[in-house]
């Protein structure tokens, strides 16, 4: 039997979702907009269960030699070559280019990767759809909202299916404007479409180098397509560094833009303006994870490049400690949750840097969870309270919003680490690869171990001043939320709790990992011990719980110690409020110089003086001449008639010179002829 | 042998002939402002041609030269008729024949 899987469908009914509700949006009644919105989504969602289904469970219908799953589960003895996968599903849906020996398909590609990846986006966006139905009811520009949103799947699935960089290239840029869209979905206020701007320029500086890589690896492999760079790159098992290495910074850097690390982190938090199921989908839960994606994709290249990894690994810790710090003091609730964002997507860069694929798409699924949990739960917040983000406006909303209140409670536990939730079993799993990975691997651990206990700080501070104590504004009247955002809050409450369980196991990634092993070529690593799992594990909890303690401190009870802390620190707390200057630092190193060379050479000197000057000079002498030459046209009949003569007299002068001395001869001849 | 007055006329005396008379006419045509004396000059220039076919047409022993001169006057003649109607209607507007004055189409 050789049938086909209809991948095409995932992408397309979000994208038919998208045309109906942009185009005939505005005049179709509320109820039918919801009812595409949603259907989109789901539908989506449905097809990808089908595909895995059909796949994995049922045996591939179009592949011929695939095994039941059940087989590939048991025990960790993975398949290292990665093109050998029995569970790769192509679908090829027609040639996109053709030039020379150049060669690249419009492709879908079904494996496990994608598959989890598919489950997440759809899974979790149908969720956020159905929480903003009741988020953005009364907003003016519903069915404008649920479009870009509906676009977003779009081109999420496509960035997620694709089969080789170019495709995946379309979805990365059309995460982007989709991202672009939606923070600055409340357009007519200025900070909103600054901060749309600013997310879409800073990873435009990303997408140059995922154009570059591109560009390198067509050069140096002569294809896009992911499997044969992985068999070019098998059958030479020797060949690291160098190119592989440039091509793989090239790539990180892409990474970099696309997941808000360091250097390129500063527009998510921005990202911020949008609304908040927004910031939950694309600004934590799928888009901002691409990178990671994306990593995991090219793993073979990585693989191919120490250095590479180790760079990533090192931004990836780097950029965790340094977000958990500045989240340290926000006090917008949502900044707050955005800071931890980069700062868990640091951990799944580390886990990627220490080749750790599966604990890194572990991760992502997991906080994808969580932190669309945690979002939504914000957002269902600052719905109550009439749009207040500001925590030390908050307090005391436990007895208010109780739903509220305890779905979020498991998701801080969940991200907080601490067993059996599931932000334990991936940040563990993580922690427990970078440990052992030899001495670089030690330093990180240690870097990551610090970040645990300030991601179980900031968030349990985030806790207390929410939902603690007394309400410290008199003037809020907060409620809870709807049912059709309450709803939502529960389901992922459910798989924060239990999202971390399909492991199978106390520590690492087991069967997770296991599935995965044949696209991101794992084997089961074997310098660690059942002990030393079990003492890192407990380690890691041990930190969470120290960071709760001394949030309970600062913040728990009716105390000034917070202030009391400040007041003693108060470089480090200004330094920290003010989010290391960095915003400043880019402002005086590069915009400022990049909008005096913009102003002043380009446009003052090249388009003012030099192209300005050009236009100016070639009409100046246009007019000029025409002056001059008016003055011929005098209207007097005899000067007309003079230049007329003038003209006759130049034209027989120009044909009669040369033949002057022929006439001359003719003369003699004539008068010989009167004889 | 033959005298003076029995030798034919050299060609060369028509050409000058023919050269001089084109020269008035179109010196006529450039220093005179009376439109009626530009309107002559014209004539003489046309003349000043018409002489240098003939006098080709008798060299060549060819008849063409003849015949262009027989198309020359009749376009002059068109040319008078039409010339002297629009000097009156110009004469009659203006109320004057100087050339200088009718400079209407000057911008």
């Amino acid at each position: 039997m050789n049938g086909s899987l209809h991948l095409w469908l995932i992408p397309l009914l979000p994208f038919a979702g998208f045309l109906i509700n942009g185009l005939l949006g505005r005049r179709l009644p509320k109820f039918l907009v919801t009812t595409v919105a949603l259907i989109a989504p789901l539908a989506a969602f449905g097809f990808v269960l089908n595909a895995g289904f059909l796949e994995f469970i049922h045996g591939n219908p179009g592949f011929t030699n695939s095994v039941p799953l059940a087989v590939n589960l048991n025990g960790h003895d993975a398949i290292i070559n990665p093109v050998a996968n029995p569970y790769s599903y192509v679908e090829t849906f027609g040639t996109w280019l053709n030039i020379g020996t150049l060669h690249i398909d419009f492709s879908f590609v079904l494996d496990q990767l994608s598959l989890v990846m598919l489950l997440v986006v759809t899974g979790v966006g149908f969720l956020i759809h159905i929480y903003s139905v009741g988020y953005m009811k009364e907003d003016a520009g519903y069915a404008r909202y649920f479009a870009y949103l509906n676009l977003f799947l779009f081109f999420m699935t496509t960035l997620v299916l694709a089969g080789n960089a170019l495709v995946m290239f379309v979805g990365w840029e059309g995460v982007g404007l989709a991202s672009y869209l939606l923070i600055g979905f409340w357009f007519s206020k200025t900070s909103a479409a600054d901060a749309g701007k600013k997310a879409f320029i800073v990873n435009r500086i990303g997408d140059v180098g995922f154009l570059i890589g591109m560009f390198l690896l067509l050069a140096n492999f002569g294809t896009l397509t992911f499997t044969e760079i992985a068999t070019k790159l098998g059958q030479d098992p020797g060949w690291t560094g160098g190119v592989v290495t440039v091509i793989a910074l090239c790539l990180l850097l892409g990474a970099t833009g696309k997941s808000a690390q360091l250097p390129l982190y500063i527009w998510l938090p921005d990202a911020m303006e949008g609304p908040t199921p927004v910031s939950a989908l694309i600004h934590a839960a799928t888009m901002v994870t691409a990178g990671v994606y994306m990593i995991a994709r090219t793993h073979v290249l990585f693989d191919h490049s120490p250095f590479a990894l180790n760079t990533v690994a090192i931004v990836g810790a780097a950029t965790a400690l340094f977000a958990a710090t500045i989240a340290l003091v926000q006090t917008d609730i949502k900044r707050v949750l955005a800071y931890s964002t980069i700062s868990q997507l640091g951990y799944m860069f580390l886990g990627c840097g220490v080749a750790a694929y599966s604990a890194a798409i572990f991760h992502l699924m997991t906080h994808a969870f969580f932190k669309a949990l945690l979002f939504l739960a914000a957002g269902s917040v600052i719905h109550g309270l009439g749009g207040e983000q500001d925590m030390r406006k908050m307090g005391g909303l436990r007895k208010k919003m109780p739903v509220t209140f305890w779905t979020m409670t498991m998701g801080v536990i969940a991200i907080a680490g601490i067993p059996p939730f599931s932000g334990f079993f991936s940040k563990d799993a993580i922690l427990y690869a970078a440990y052992t990975q030899g001495s670089l691997g030690k330093v990180l651990y240690v870097v990551g171990l610090v970040t645990a206990a300030l991601t179980a700080f900031y968030m349990f501070r985030l806790w207390y001043l929410t939902f603690n104590g007394e309400s410290r504004d008199s003037h809020a009247h907060p409620h809870e939320s709807p049912w059709s955002m309450l709803g939502p809050l529960v389901i992922l409450a459910l798989l924060s709790l239990g999202g971390g369980w399909i492991s199978g196991a106390w520590a690492g990634v087991g069967n997770f990992g296991a599935f995965l092993a044949p696209v991101l070529g794992e084997t089961a690593n074997e310098s660690g011990s059942a002990i030393l799992e079990v003492i890192l594990s407990v380690v890691a909890v041990m930190v969470a719980v120290l960071g709760w303690f001394v949030a309970e401190w600062l913040y728990g009870q009716k105390s000034d110690h917070s202030e009391q802390l400040a007041a003693a620190m108060p470089g480090a707390h200004k330094l920290l409020v003010n989010k290391y200057y960095v915003d400043e630092f880019y402002g005086a190193t590069i915009i400022k110089p990049l909008m005096a060379v913009s102003t002043y050479l380009l446009g003052w000197f090249v388009d003012k003086a030099i192209l300005g000057g050009a236009a100016w000079l070639l009409g100046g002498i246009a007019t000029f001449s025409g002056a001059l030459l008016q003055r011929w046209q005098s209207g007097n009949l005899r000067s007309y008639a003079a230049w007329l003569a003038a003209g006759a007299a130049a034209v027989l002068l120009f044909f009669v010179l040369p033949w002057m001395s022929l006439l001359a001869n003719f003369g003699i001849h004539l008068g010989m002829a009167g004889h | 042998m033959s005298s003076f007055l029995s030798q034919e006329v050299p060609l060369s005396w028509y050409l000058l002939l023919s050269a001089l008379l084109f020269t008035l006419g179109v010196v006529g045509f450039l220093i005179k402002r009376n439109l009626i004396t530009v309107f002559m000059s014209i004539e003489l220039m046309l003349n000043g041609v018409n002489l240098s076919f003939v006098t080709f047409a008798h060299q060549w022993h060819a008849v063409k030269g003849q015949i262009f001169v027989f198309f020359v006057m009749m376009v002059a003649a068109a040319e008078a008729a039409v010339g002297l109607a629009i000097i009156i209607a110009v004469f009659r507007a203006r109320a004057t024949l100087a050339v200088d004055r009718i400079d209407l189409m000057k911008l």
